[in-house]
């Protein structure tokens, strides 16, 4: 190291950091590149959550086209830095498209909106904010004597803010990584029964209801992944009720509205759960990302809302979320945040937009069809009603890591080993393979 | 529970209910400073007046004060447009973007790129790829601290303090001279304990634009052997300060020519014009390419959390123009073309001062290198230059020389003057 003409008084300059080890790859690279390597003609990639077409293209939505000219031809749009806070015309959009037109809570300007870098930099964000400023004690206003004067007290009266993060079990891979890295403490709360294929509601409910009075909550604001199972609206009313009066703090995570293909109008259904909390006076924390619903994957686009008690504390905890980005970036990339801006904000381009996911989403339920129709053509042992029932991109399919590595192995099918199949990545032609492979790895190694 | 009971017949409110009598849970948060760099261009945008000034943030402009889309950047993007490659960027961001960047830092004929000794990825910017390095050096050198020079873009501060890395300072710039303070930097590297992190701009230093020469990059690189330090170069600034990226990455060339194993940062936002964008590079210069590889690993899994993968547009503009010898060459002379209007304008208000009559020395303007000029000021003169003539520059007296044009040159001039000519 150096080289040896180095002047008889040198130190020598050690190796700073060569005591680095690698990291192993991220198991979805590594199954990207084993799929990018295998010559089998009818390999497979149905692993990472993106959208492709019936012939297995990447799928770009026409209003995307159609933005990124309007963008080219705009002479007159921003050059220069984005304030750190991002484009404020996006932030006021994705506030809209999430709470709602309507929302009380943005006409009382309660709500501080920051771009941020898709789904994972709005989690990020909000959990460094989150990390800095939720941890003094919260006693109630007009209690202070009261709460020093017993020392049996009951703890109810003292919320004090607790860094600890409840996740579903299971959710996105990325989640405990990520708030482990600002410091907050990550614990589970229940939410899929394996072997009933279903929302564990109970469990649920009672893991919350033990967690600390003052603990954090991250919800899966519709389309839960991995597992595609949703809370009905009764459900999450009752989730609602007992998070607020177990004084828990709910952390939406939004990465799929609009994409559930629910009903007529996808967009408001798929934010029912969020604006439930955020119309009952309460706070909230919610995550946005444009990646799926607008196909921006790359450009890394996102929200991050906070639904403040009053437009004051809504005014300054938006000054403290500037201090946390930008150190972090200065601010955030433009391209995304115009392309979604110009989209939102046009009823033509909006509408055709709300038409395409429709499509999209269709298109997806399809697929879940055919699927399951071809398990019971095969007479394919066990129930796979959930592949029907599930909600989203992904069917939860119960395949477990054995059986997973031999339809990999013989089939030539690439899907992470929690069995979580992309069904986006499905096409009419593929299904049979797929059924074929589920069949034989199934029949060959029995639940 | 009997405190419960208690609650309820006091208050005759239920402990348990709905969120509605809930204090928030941020009332304690206090109101955030302002930021001292983006404060002056909201200050500016607020301010009604026909003759307003803007010489605060570093964003070029053109010689009617307009912001410029570089002709390179133009064509690059119409290419683009069509080819909606909207999918992930693998974590370390756009290979083909990466390697053109490290052509321009290392060298095109590099001996550490043709060994591929160099861990480099994708970075949010200069910024983001600084604190991605800060981040680094928290996880794998915990005890190191972090010397910045006096003084140094803002942020650099914030950083390394959100990185949780401590910070001490060496001297740099010589108020009275309005040079550099080379006897005290010195000084500072001799008395630093060995193998201590030093942050060095590259080139057209910010904001002071004083800059070592040649001979004195040398003594310090040697310097630095002799102690063993760690050398951090933030590069934001490539092609301003002389109108040639190859002569800027000068004492760069030192450092690696002396051996060392040096960090950097690199920016597209300045000499690119792609400041929205995003689009940067960190690279850490290592023994070989099995340790580049390791580094560049945990580079990516400490860049995850952050934000899994960089933003694609930028990086495909960077690849497109740099990939291409005519637009790359398009690029150099539009580069050049900046510079070299930056270098008139200081020519310009030098003179127009020194016409006036102005009773102090304005040498320290062309003297200075890069976009900002370091005047002097007091922050006492930069307010009234704002109240008074509506000229908006940071209160430590840094004027964006980018913001100066034929047309405003006079008045910024007059103002100038007017300001200081009691002192």
């Amino acid at each position: 190291m150096g080289d040896s003409t180095a002047s008889s008084s040198s130190v020598s300059i050690p190796p700073v950091f060569e005591h680095i080890l690698h990291v192993p790859e991220n198991p979805m690279h590594v199954m990207n590149l084993a799929y990018d390597k295998d010559t089998s003609p009818v390999k497979l990639n149905l692993g990472m959550g993106v959208y492709r077409t019936e012939d297995g293209k990447p799928l770009v939505l026409n209003v995307l086209r159609q933005a990124e000219q309007l963008l080219i031809n705009d002479l007159s749009r921003p050059k220069e830095y984005l304030p750190v806070t991002g484009l404020t015309e996006f932030n006021e959009l994705s506030a809209k498209l999430i709470f709602g037109e309507d929302s009380l809570a943005i006409k009382e300007k309660r709500v501080t909106t920051v771009q941020c870098l898709s789904g994972g930099g709005s989690l990020l964000v909000g959990a460094e904010f989150l990390s800095r400023h939720y941890h003094q004690v919260h006693t109630l206003a007009y209690l202070p004597m009261f709460a020093y004067a017993s020392n049996q007290l009951d703890l109810t009266f003292y919320v004090a803010l607790q860094k600890i993060i409840y996740v579903p079990q299971p959710t996105f891979g990325l989640h405990p990584i990520l708030f482990s890295a600002v410091g907050l403490s990550v614990k589970t709360y229940r939410y899929y029964d394996p072997t009933k294929r279903e929302l564990n509601f109970q469990g649920l409910l009672e893991d919350l209801d033990s967690a600390p009075s003052g603990a954090i909550v991250l919800l899966h604001a519709c389309a839960h992944n991995p597992t595609g199972a949703d809370p009905t609206s009764e459900q999450w009313e009752q989730i609602r009720e007992l998070i607020r009066s177990k004084r828990l703090l709910p952390f939406f995570d939004s990465a799929y509205q609009a994409s559930t293909g629910k009903l007529t109008t996808p967009l408001d259904v798929d934010a029912e759960s969020v604006r439930m909390f955020a119309a009952d006076g309460g706070e909230s924390v919610v995550a946005q990302s444009y990646s799926k619903n607008m196909g921006l994957y790359g450009e890394r686009i996102g929200a991050l809302s906070f639904v403040c008690r009053t437009a004051d504390v809504a005014s300054r905890v938006g000054s403290q979320l500037k201090l946390v980005i930008r150190p972090m970036y200065s601010n955030p990339p433009i391209h995304g945040a115009s392309i979604v801006a110009a989209i939102l904000s046009d009823r033509a381009l909006y509408n055709e937009w709300t038409i395409e996911l429709k499509a999209t989403a269709d298109r997806i339920i399809s697929m879940r069809k055919q699927l399951f129709d071809a398990l019971q053509a095969r007479g394919t042992p066990g129930d796979w009603s959930h592949i029907l029932a599930q909600v989203g991109m992904f069917t939860y399919s119960g395949l477990d890591s054995e059986q997973v590595t031999f339809m990999t192995k013989e089939y030539h099918i690439y899907i992470p080993s929690d069995g979580r199949i992309n069904m986006a990545g499905l096409s009419t032609k593929a299904v049979p393979h797929l059924a074929d492979a589920i069949h034989a790895a199934v029949t060959k190694f029995s639940f | 529970m009997a405190s419960r009971a208690i609650l309820q017949s006091r208050q005759g409110i239920s402990v348990i209910s709905g969120a509605r009598w809930m204090s928030s849970w941020w009332k304690n948060v206090e109101p955030a400073p302002k930021d001292p760099i983006l404060g002056v261009t909201e200050a500016f945008l607020a301010d009604p007046s026909p003759n307003k000034v803007n010489v605060g943030v570093g964003a070029y402009r053109d010689d009617n004060g307009k912001p410029v889309v570089l002709a390179c950047v133009r064509e690059a993007e119409r290419r683009i447009a069509g080819n909606m490659k909207m999918e992930y960027l693998p974590m370390g961001g756009s290979v083909k973007m990466v390697e053109e960047t490290l052509k321009l830092a290392y060298g095109e004929n590099s001996d550490l790129l043709k060994d591929k000794r160099i861990a480099a990825v994708q970075a949010l910017s200069g910024t983001g790829a600084c604190r991605l390095f800060a981040d680094y050096q928290k996880r794998f050198k915990p005890e190191s601290q972090i010397y910045i020079p006096v003084p140094t873009w803002a942020n650099h501060h914030n950083i390394w303090r959100d990185a949780q890395v401590p910070q001490r300072t060496f001297h740099y710039y010589h108020p009275a001279t309005r040079g550099l303070d080379f006897a005290s930097l010195m000084d500072d590297i001799k008395n630093a304990p060995n193998g201590s992190f030093f942050l060095l701009h590259a080139c057209a230093h910010n904001p002071t634009g004083v800059d070592p020469s040649e001979e004195q990059w040398r003594e310090i690189s040697h310097q630095f052997k002799v102690k063993g330090h760690f050398a951090f170069f933030d590069m934001a600034y490539q092609g301003f300060a002389s109108g040639d990226p190859e002569r800027d990455a000068k004492a760069i060339r030192i450092f690696l020519e002396d051996g060392h194993l040096i960090g950097c940062a690199q920016s597209y936002a300045k000499n690119m014009g792609l400041y929205g964008q995003r689009v940067g590079c960190l690279s850490v210069v290592c023994e070989d390419e099995k340790q580049a590889v390791a580094v560049k690993s945990q580079l990516q899994q400490l860049a995850r959390p952050m934000y899994s993968n960089p933003p694609v547009h930028g990086a495909l503009i960077v690849s497109t123009i740099l990939g291409d010898p005519e637009l790359k060459n398009l690029w150099l002379k539009e580069v050049k073309m900046m510079a070299d209007r930056i270098i008139g304008m200081r020519i310009a208000l030098r003179e127009n001062l020194e016409k006036l009559g102005s009773p102090l020395s304005w040498e320290h303007i062309t003297n200075q290198i890069g976009m900002f000029c370091y005047s002097g000021m007091t922050p006492e003169q930069v307010d009234r230059l704002a109240s008074n003539f509506h000229i908006y520059m940071t209160r430590n007296g840094r004027i964006s020389m980018a913001g100066v044009t034929t047309g405003n040159v006079g008045y910024l001039a007059n103002a100038i003057h007017e300001v200081t000519k009691s002192v």
